[in-house]
């Protein structure tokens, strides 16, 4: 496990970035799924391979993966990595060209009707119905399941599902609105009420595609939260796919795909640990007498002053406390999991201005 | 059963959607009525009434029928926007099957293509065309027979071709030429050969003259054109339905897995 270590910084590696996130909950997330289960994996992906029509190189190259059940699996990388490509095939709606993908133990190309009924999706674009009002939306996704037999309106539907739709209302802390047309919704309510709704013929996994983007910071929190109780109460393995590293940190494990092949993976914190080093910025008036005691004690500074020296797990303040140089510059630096992103990615364009954020300077220190 | 509730859902929901979309119903209906209104009295005044057959009946006939037929064909086709981006992808990843999407979709269009037809009809009653009861009557199930017949159409154009784009570059060739080889504002039957071959493999000229059959042979004191006998009509528009929803499923069903 690695931790932050860092002097005056105040920020931990596995933080997340957003302040107060539903950190308690993730907790209890991460421990619900550390308990082994018999079943079979939720997830197993071996050697699959997509390349669209008249694609000159395969959009998903090769990878495999297992998911358990109950686990909160994070897949990320960049624009066209690979990532809905991926889902898209899980969830049964694109066929790949090479390997084979099981949900629940059942095949994505073979069962393909088994799979839909075990699976629930958020779509990355918002696939509610804007000229339906939220219960006939529900509504239309109850009767597609086969939950309940059709009616042509809400008052001939069965008496269950009207119980459920009145709990559904409580859920969304929506009343009578549940009855307007869904363009009238916010759009945190659209996204929540999309989750009601994929959660309603109970899944088994529940597939994310960027769920939270043109959300709110407030709406992105509130939606983790009501997903962490979603997991606590069913169990229910989640996957996710999306751009904001803060909301993949919380996950179990991480899965980082570039151009359609796994590049790394493992839990948050040891990937940030295993590639991305937490280093030092010291500078002095006497340049020339600090770079000489930092080769001294064995660092190995780098630039022309400041200087960077890469420093061990928590050794950042005993490699301070022995520098008798006059110090003017202490800058710390903690990895995060978007600096072991980018390390692995390597790209620049989404490095812009977000990599230092967790660094302390002291001036004349 | 959960199949069959299946298909009333998503029939359901293209009628109730279209319901709530003023606009497009206001379009829907735009174009016909523009054509009945104006092209046909145009062309009365410019050809006169030859064989005594009165134009603006004629032009309204043939409208009613291919708006029926076309708004079918284009509701099907519009599942391949709906597809990208909106509601469709839902339908997709349910475990309804994907030939109980294809029939509920048919049914669903049909149903939003009859009161498009019916506002046509309306305004044929005010312009003075001549409509009996019995016509009226008559035209429920032909009309019916024409909007599924034209899902059918819509259905195998929407599985040979990938993208909106694609469908609104080829939608021009595919249904504009129809428009003068159904014969909906032209007579058909005295057409030099090569045309009068494609004239007979329109699929809406089907549509177009069974309509006509039913109108004319039942509207007492309309001089009638020249039109393809009924049971003709309704054979070629049947065996061209079964093929077109089987060749049309398949191709479905088939593309949307191996894109």
């Amino acid at each position: 496990m690695v931790s932050a270590g860092t002097v005056g910084s105040g920020s931990s590696t596995v933080a997340p970035i957003v302040p107060g996130g539903p950190q308690t909950t993730l907790d209890a997330l991460a421990a619900s799924a550390a308990a082994t289960s018999p079943t079979p994996p939720a997830i197993e992906v071996e050697g699959l391979v997509k390349r669209y029509r008249k694609a000159e190189r395969n959009a998903v190259d090769g990878i495999s993966f297992e998911v358990q059940a109950g686990e909160f699996f994070a897949l990320l990388g960049p624009n066209g990595a690979g990532k809905t490509t991926t889902l898209s095939i899980l969830t049964t709606t694109l066929g790949p060209t090479e390997g084979r993908a099981r949900i629940d133990g059942f095949d994505v190309v073979a069962d393909g009707p088994a799979v839909r009924r075990r699976v629930g999706i958020i779509f990355q674009k918002p696939s509610l119905d804007r000229n339906l009002t939220g219960e006939e939306n529900v509504r239309f996704h109850a009767i597609l399941y086969g939950l309940y037999p059709y009616a042509p309106a809400f008052g001939l539907m069965a008496a269950g599902y009207r119980r459920q739709v009145a709990e559904w209302a409580e859920l969304l802390g929506l009343g009578r609105e549940i009855f307007d047309p869904v363009r009238t919704y916010s759009g945190g309510m659209l996204r929540k009420l999309e989750i009601v709704r994929s959660l309603i013929h109970r899944p088994r996994v529940l597939f994310l595609d960027e769920p939270t983007t043109g959300l709110d910071a407030p709406s992105r929190r509130a939606l983790w939260g009501y997903l962490g109780d979603v997991r606590r109460e069913h169990g229910t393995t989640i996957v996710l796919t999306s751009h904001y590293l803060e909301e993949a940190e919380q996950a179990d494990r991480i899965c980082i795909i570039d151009a359609g092949r796994i590049v790394a993976t493992g839990a948050p914190a040891d990937l940030t640990a295993a590639l991305a080093s937490e280093w030092l910025m010291v500078d002095a008036d006497d340049r020339g007498r600090l770079r000489e005691e930092l080769v001294r004690r064995g660092h190995a500074p780098s630039g022309e002053g400041p200087f960077r020296i890469d420093v061990g797990t928590r050794q950042a303040h005993a490699a301070l406390r022995a520098i008798e140089t006059p110090l003017t510059l202490v800058r710390t630096h903690a990895p995060s999991l978007e600096d072991a992103y980018l390390e692995i990615v390597g790209r620049a364009e989404l490095a812009d201005g977000r990599g230092d954020g967790d660094g302390a300077e002291l001036a004349d220190g | 059963m959960g199949e069959v509730w299946a298909i009333a859902a998503i029939a359901h929901r293209d009628f109730v959607k279209l319901l709530r979309d003023r606009v497009r119903l206001f379009s829907e209906l735009a174009f016909p009525l523009i054509l009945i209104i104006l092209l046909g009295p145009a062309l009365q005044s410019g050809f006169g009434s030859p064989g005594g057959l009165d134009l603006t009946t004629f032009v309204f006939t043939g409208v009613l029928a291919q708006t029926i037929w076309q708004s079918a064909a284009l509701g099907l086709i519009s599942l391949i926007a709906d597809r990208e981006e909106d509601f469709s992808q839902e339908i997709f990843v349910s475990p309804v099957s994907r030939y109980s999407i294809v029939a509920g979709k048919i049914i669903g269009e049909s149903l939003v293509a009859l009161p498009t037809g019916l506002g046509i009809v309306v305004v044929g009653l005010l312009i003075g065309v001549p409509l009996s009861p019995v016509v009226l009557v008559a035209l429920i199930p032909v009309s019916l027979a024409v909007a599924v017949y034209g899902g059918a159409f819509g259905l195998l154009i929407l599985a040979n071709i990938s993208s909106q784009r694609t469908a609104n570059q080829i939608f021009p060739f595919v249904m504009l030429p129809q428009f003068f080889l159904a014969g909906v504002f032209n007579p058909i039957h005295d057409l030099p050969t090569p045309l009068a071959v494609l004239s007979a493999l329109s699929p809406m000229r089907y549509a177009v003259e069974a309509t006509r059959n039913v109108f004319y042979g039942l509207q007492p004191g309309a001089p009638a054109p020249e039109v393809t006998p009924f049971d003709v009509n309704i054979g070629v528009m049947a065996a061209s339905f079964l093929a077109f929803i089987a060749l049309g499923t398949v191709l479905f069903v088939r593309a949307e897995r191996n894109r």
